[in-house]
């Protein structure tokens, strides 16, 4: 039988994959989208793992919603790239310092 | 045996993670990813979550992930110059990351929240787990559904307006343009004084 704690564990070492992948790889904008994306991934697998757990569906509508706004963020990101990409001609975060912040 | 299964892909789940944020090619990761999502839908299925898998792949591989590798192969980038600074940010990296394990394993491994000991139980026989989805998202979760089919629809329109480029010098029809035209914008009357031709007559 696979135990709560195993989807929690996977999902923790999963999430903390992907906050080191955004400090590891911080010049690269396309990485740090799928970084983002691991880690989206890693909290849609404890929701799966509690809605199993509690059998209760509603962990995994919201999985469905997390889904949606992933793929929604990963489009607009993407375009911000091809933008980024067509001004500067790389798509290092270093060059996104035309405002000067 | 479900156990076993869960820990292989598991196991291959998070060393094709591992190979996304190390890899030194950005197009191994996107696939390395791919890899990931495989194994989640994987592990969703073996959770009872049929519908969920099939649409991590369906979605996620079959979408998103081909926008990923459009994108990374469309545009022309330099992959050395956004490696710098790897070295040096590895420890940093492993040290926040080993941080943050430590604290969720403490959060998970607490006696006192009582997650340890839980074992998922075996997903019924006669559940329908999209019909389930179906009947509760249809429902109970109508109004927040078409919100996140507003939200697509808010991400298409955002997408195509800020990759949209308009050329300067290419030839197109504008048709407001061609009916509103008046006639004096197109047709100009020359008077001219009647020439005298020298022979006459028509030739």
């Amino acid at each position: 039988m696979i135990e709560l704690s195993d989807f929690l564990i996977l999902g923790a070492l999963l999430f903390s994959l992907g906050v080191a992948g955004i400090f590891i790889n911080r010049k690269n904008v396309i990485l740090l989208l799928m970084c983002i994306e691991l880690i989206l991934l890693a909290v849609n697998i404890n929701f799966i793992g509690f809605s199993a757990y509690l059998g209760d569906i509603a962990g995994q509508i919201f999985v469905f919603f997390i889904l949606t706004v992933a793929a929604a963020e990963a489009a607009i990101g993407l375009a911000i790239v091809v933008v980024l990409f067509r001004s500067r001609g790389d798509i290092n975060v270093a060059s996104l310092d035309v405002m000067k912040g | 045996m479900e156990q076993v299964i869960f820990y292989v892909f598991a196991a291959v789940m998070l060393f094709a993670a591992t190979m996304v944020i190390s890899v030194r090619n950005p197009v191994h990761a996107a696939l390395f990813l791919v890899l990931a999502f495989f194994n989640a839908a994987i592990i969703w299925v073996l959770a009872g979550a049929e519908f969920l898998g099939i649409a991590l792949v369906v979605v996620y591989v079959g979408a998103v992930m081909v926008l990923f590798l459009f994108v990374l192969m469309m545009l022309d980038i330099n992959a050395a110059p956004l490696r710098e600074g790897f070295a040096r940010y590895l420890p940093v990296g492993v040290l926040v990351a080993g941080l943050m394990v430590l604290q969720l394993a403490a959060v998970i491994l607490s006696a006192r929240l009582e997650l340890i000991s839980g074992t998922i139980p075996e997903p019924a026989a006669d559940v329908n787990n999209i019909k389930a989805i179906g009947g509760l998202l249809y429902t109970a979760y109508v109004y927040p559904f078409e919100i996140a089919a507003v939200i697509l629809l808010v991400a298409i329109v955002a997408a195509i307006t800020l990759t949209l480029r308009r050329r300067t010098g290419s030839r197109k029809q504008d048709v407001a343009k061609q009916l509103s035209v008046k006639k004096d914008d197109r047709l100009r009357l020359a008077r001219m004084r009647p020439s005298q031709r020298q022979g006459g007559g028509i030739r």
